[in-house]
């Protein structure tokens, strides 16, 4: 399958996303700290638009030095994309499901020539 | 509208569309082929609260409606001294995001933006009859004001009837009683049980009224006679001490839909409800499956040595659990061999009624049940809809009826 045009790279700002098709195969590009990331747009769980929900820091717990609770806080290195059918959140520099990493959405690589983004499909 | 995210993000949102939300379930009903057999959904929802306005036209008590509309003006959020409310957010912070904007989706005009609504998500999940019940009056039963209840209860189910179940016959609904006087409820299932559109009755389970009370027995009878089933809708309650001690919600989400149901059945069981009324059947809804096994182990244990206690009973506490009908989510589908072992215990092929939840947070397709590896498809098709059809007396959906000859 030929590679899939995404987006000019200019029309594609850092902490966007898009939605992509390749054949039947729906994929999300996620543009996130530099770095350009894609996953097949389907979730593990019940086969939800995995990569269509919000973005959201992951949230930490905060103990202190005696392992009291503090409070809590949003990570600030890892994000995840969240399924908005259920919930399910997924690491976008990896796809691994954030509650059981075992668990991973089908990934694909993303390239740039010039000013284009693609999705290498297969 | 923004979605307010975190580091101080926001997601902007226009619109909202919910055959969009659905495409890839969609894609599952076309690709399992359930225009093949029929599917009930045995548990629904729509937000009562948004048509509040129109509930409050069919309210009898004069000074509870000025009392409601005086407190939505004031507010301009919600039912006011209608609802106990309560601590919570199931939409997870704005990650199941049809909480916030499900207000942006547009309906026509021709037909009530419930029954729109309904048809949108029945479609794209594959559903051909739903059985609908309400939100915020999920916990209605926790309102400290039993005349409040009551008037509440009584104009809803007046609206629903008049404005949905008798527009749309994919919609159904098991009326909601309010619970909290007997005589109130007993006077409901005779004002609406023969309507259009009604296919039985049913408690919140979150409440403090023990359900062997001698003041419920007329209506037991009175549903057992009219062939009506009775369901218990499990629901939480933060503000109960014992659920306070949890500080995350998915612990009192986990615990707390389980919990009342959970009491409201030993009550059931113990006090031979089953034996008193034979031939009523009852139903058990969103508490998922893991609690069945259980219970059915826990009583049948105790039964066998404390039977003094509970005299009525003529067989194991378990026998007369499996006589009984339960809604499949949220279905704990983390262990196959467990679930197997459960809908073995429950007898599944009978009892167990396919629902979706449609559309809370933790909602189930289908295919959650047309996927187990462990069910044939005959057993499929019953827990999906078959069940639930000669459960409720349902007719076959017209649209399938040629597809299953």
């Amino acid at each position: 399958m030929p590679d899939v045009f995404v987006a000019k790279f200019s029309q594609f700002p850092d902490g966007d996303r898009r939605i992509v098709s390749a054949g039947t195969t729906e994929i999300g590009v996620f543009h996130w700290a530099g770095q350009f990331y894609a996953y097949e747009n389907l979730c593990l769980h019940q086969g939800g638009p995995a990569c269509e929900g919000v973005m959201m820091h992951k949230v930490e717990d905060v103990l202190g030095a005696d392992r009291t609770f503090q409070g809590q806080r949003f990570s600030k290195d890892e994000m995840h994309f969240v399924c908005p059918w259920h919930g399910y959140e997924y690491d976008v520099k990896t796809g691994e499901c954030a509650a059981d990493r075992k668990l991973k959405l089908k990934s694909f690589e993303v390239v740039r020539r010039g000013e284009d983004i693609y999705v290498v499909a297969d | 509208m923004d979605l307010p995210l975190s580091d101080f993000r926001k997601m902007e949102v226009a619109e909202f569309d919910t055959s969009k939300l659905l495409a890839h379930a969609s894609k599952q009903a076309a690709e399992r082929g359930y225009h093949r057999f029929p599917i009930v959904d045995v548990d629904s929802h729509h937000y009562e609260t948004e048509a509040i306005d129109e509930i409050l036209e069919y309210m009898d008590d004069p000074v509870i409606q000025q009392l409601a509309r005086s407190a939505r003006q004031a507010t301009a959020k919600g039912p006011g001294v209608l609802s106990p409310g309560g601590v919570g957010y199931q939409d997870m912070g704005g990650r199941v995001m049809r909480y916030s904007v499900r207000g942006l989706e547009k309906t026509p005009k021709d037909r009530h933006r419930d029954i729109h609504l309904a048809q949108r998500w029945m479609d794209a999940i594959g559903i051909d009859i739903a059985i609908m019940f309400p939100t915020p009056m999920l916990q209605l039963g926790l309102h400290p004001q039993v005349e409040v209840e009551v008037a509440l209860a009584r104009a809803y189910n007046r609206w629903l009837c008049e404005r949905v179940l008798a527009h749309e016959p994919r919609i159904r609904s098991m009326l909601y009683l309010p619970f909290n006087d007997a005589d109130a409820s007993y006077k409901m299932v005779q004002e609406f049980g023969a309507t259009k559109g009604v296919v039985g009755f049913m408690v919140t389970s979150a409440r403090y009224r023990p359900v062997h009370h001698n003041s419920y027995m007329k209506t037991y009878a009175l549903l057992e006679e009219m062939n009506l089933p009775l369901a218990f809708h499990a629901g939480y309650n933060w503000n109960d001490q014992t659920v306070g001690m949890m500080n995350k919600f998915i612990s009192v989400h986990a615990l707390g839909f389980v919990f009342y149901n959970m009491v409201h059945l030993a009550n059931w069981i113990t006090n031979g409800l089953p034996e008193r009324f034979p031939k009523l059947k009852v139903l058990w809804i969103e508490s998922g499956l893991a609690w069945v096994p259980f219970m059915m182990q826990r009583f049948d244990n105790e039964y066998m040595m404390r039977s003094s206690e509970a005299p009525a009973l003529k067989k194991l506490p378990s026998d007369y659990m499996r006589d009984m009908y339960f809604s499949t989510q949220p279905m704990e589908i983390k262990d196959l061999g467990m679930l197997e072992q459960t809908f073995r215990m429950l007898k599944a092929d009978t009892q167990l009624l396919y629902s979706s939840d449609y559309p809370h947070w933790d909602f189930d397709l289908p295919s959650t049940i047309y996927d187990l590896p462990f069910l044939d498809e005959t057993a499929k098709r019953n827990i999906l809809g078959g069940n639930a059809m000669r459960l409720f007396n349902l007719d076959m959906p017209v649209g399938k009826m040629a597809a299953a000859e």
